[in-house]
């Protein structure tokens, strides 16, 4: 099987616009979550990661989702060597709601239908960048940043593609906000993954992007070893009761990049702090011999992202293999009782090789990756 | 890709008009989208109360999952070895609306679990206990090559033994889908230029 590389990444965050400015500061343990008093987007006050106000604004030419991946593929697209134009790279776009705060503020009519679909907006970014390929959307709820990555893997895998780039991102508004409240899921606090007293998400803004490629780089490089994504077949809003279908994914991941249990390093989660998606996960965890791995939630650091989440989480945990430091759970302070996992409070300092990333959204949907770091090719 | 896959069935639901395999199989009175689906869950006589709390776009793929699968044994397949993967241009935006018009009054949490595309592969893997790879894509068209090479990616050795795939869209005023089943012996090849023809002639 061939092998896919990182060879570029891109966190553009309210914590930075560099992955390296967003690593610093989660060692730093600075988060981008905070009260917001906003009556445009809630009567209440609320808890969320988001861009300054006038930080990225729609604007005539360009919708606010469509400046934050601008913001992010200009950054990573800078100076890299990768000719955009070839016939062999494509772009994947990833996000769960796309322009949809435009219902909130522009005049309803075929021209907003127009503006707030997603093929429009990928086609005008394909073209500013220089794209030749139709791009490829991807809106699968929660779990749409690794479904972008693995299909971009699978594509260089069959020799479709040699270059994929990866970008997602989400905006929060009052369509989403209001949502999450109306499921009584959204904090009054700062989000707690994996404690027993969680109560609920905090929501974020952010993008991110990846370029995958079928040529490996010099030196030290992290690899998207593997991929897989199931559906749970039990209910569209509630996760799996027994977290075997996120196991089912977690396995064919594992089996696929020939790993077993004692050789993940650490567990980068979804963890959104609501009650039944953190212990779903650790059931999840525990089936697949896990348990005592260390495993980290970013959504006390950046809230949850949509579209952009796992795109996010994924650049950090290959961030932490080049690094050796595994990042703590914002949040977390005291360990449930059902399913104890190794919920990682402290930093962590130590060789690093291999990651296993996890993902879960409505629909039922799951998604897990390997990320694996390896020295030079001698071969 | 050197293995060939083949269209096992196919079912289109455009025109007021159901398809299975190139037949017209009920056509429905001249009347508004929800109307229409309505009738076509009650012509086909199933008992499925959950099917009247979906939007439309839910409704009209797990119908036309439905009619797919008429004849399809699954119980050849372990649930994780049968996959879903839709595609379409207009993402939820029909119950995107409906949702942020209840935001005005109070916002639904039974309406915003549907402001998401992909709910309806969660409907159509809860009706037939599928549990294997499922993604939902946008395109601006329906995008013959990309299901046939990517589907076909999904069903090498050791990943997917059966994939339904297709095209199903749902907007205020009109409505389309073209599912295909795709499984490891048949008489139809996957190819792009099968599953165009029957998505560009389907139902008229």
């Amino acid at each position: 099987m061939k092998k896919v590389f990182l060879v570029a990444d891109n966190i553009t965050s309210p914590l930075g616009t560099t992955t390296a400015q967003n690593f610093e500061h989660l060692i730093n343990d600075v988060t981008g979550v905070r009260q917001h008093d906003d009556k445009a987007m809630s009567d209440e006050l609320f808890f969320a990661s988001l861009f300054e106000k006038g930080y990225f604004q729609t604007d005539e030419c360009w919708t606010k989702f469509e400046h934050l991946l601008i913001a992010s593929l200009t950054e990573i697209l800078y100076g890299v060597d990768k000719n955009i134009s070839d016939k062999k790279t494509v772009l994947i776009i990833s996000t769960t709601k796309g322009n949809i705060s435009l219902l909130e503020t522009e005049e309803p009519g075929p021209e907003l239908d127009a503006r707030i679909a997603l093929h429009n907006s990928a086609k005008k970014i394909a073209q500013h960048f220089g794209f030749v390929n139709e791009p490829i959307v991807v809106s699968h709820a929660c779990i749409s940043g690794l479904v972008a990555m693995i299909t971009g893997m699978r594509l260089i895998q069959s020799s479709q593609y040699d270059h994929v780039v990866v970008a997602g991102a989400d905006v929060i508004s009052k369509f989403v906000l209001s949502g999450f409240q109306s499921f009584q899921a959204v904090s009054p606090g700062l989000c707690k993954p994996f404690d027993a007293d969680r109560d609920g998400i905090n929501l974020g803004e952010g993008a991110a992007t990846v370029i995958l490629s079928a040529e490996r780089p010099d030196g030290e490089v992290i690899e998207l070893a593997s991929g897989a994504v199931s559906n749970d077949a039990n209910h569209i809003s509630g996760p799996s009761r027994t977290g075997e279908e996120l196991f089912y994914a977690i396995n064919k991941a594992m089996d696929a990049s020939s790993l077993k249990s004692e050789d993940i390093d650490f567990i980068s989660a979804h963890g959104t702090a609501t009650v039944y998606n953190d212990e779903m996960e650790a059931k999840a965890v525990t089936l697949a011999g896990l348990q005592d791995v260390p495993l980290n939630s970013l959504k006390g650091f950046y809230g949850h992202t949509l579209g952009a989440s796992g795109l996010i989480e994924a650049i950090i945990s290959a961030q932490s293999l080049r690094q050796n430091t595994i990042i703590p759970t914002k949040g977390f302070s005291k360990q449930g009782d059902a399913n104890p996992v190794n919920v990682c409070s402290q930093l962590i300092s130590k060789p690093l090789g291999n990651c296993l990333k996890i993902a879960s959204g409505f629909g039922g949907c799951n998604a897990a990756i390997i990320l694996t770091k390896s020295q030079q090719d001698i071969s | 890709m050197n293995n060939q896959y083949y269209i096992s069935a196919h079912c289109s639901i455009s025109n007021n008009l159901v398809s299975y395999n190139n037949e017209v199989v009920f056509e429905g009175a001249e009347q508004d989208i929800a109307g229409f689906l309505l009738s076509v869950y009650q012509h086909l006589g199933i008992k499925y109360p959950k099917f009247y709390k979906m939007d439309n776009l839910a409704k009209l793929g797990w119908l036309a999952t439905e009619v797919l699968l008429k004849d399809f044994d699954k119980t050849k397949y372990q649930p994780t070895d049968i996959g879903v993967v839709l595609t379409n241009a207009g993402s939820s935006l029909d119950a995107d609306k409906r949702y942020y018009d209840s935001v005005q009054d109070i916002a639904s949490p039974a309406l915003f679990v549907y402001t998401l595309p992909n709910i309806v592969i969660g409907e159509i893997c809860i009706r037939h206990h599928f549990k294997g790879e499922n993604a939902f894509y946008i395109f601006e068209r329906f995008n013959a090559d990309f299901i046939s090479s990517y589907v076909s990616v999904l069903l090498e050795p050791g990943q997917l033994q059966a994939c339904i795939c297709g095209w199903v869209e749902m907007t205020a005023t009109g409505y389309k889908a073209v599912l295909f089943l795709i499984e490891k012996e048949g008489a139809t090849p996957f190819t792009t230029e099968n599953i165009n023809k029957i998505y560009s002639t389907a139902n008229g």
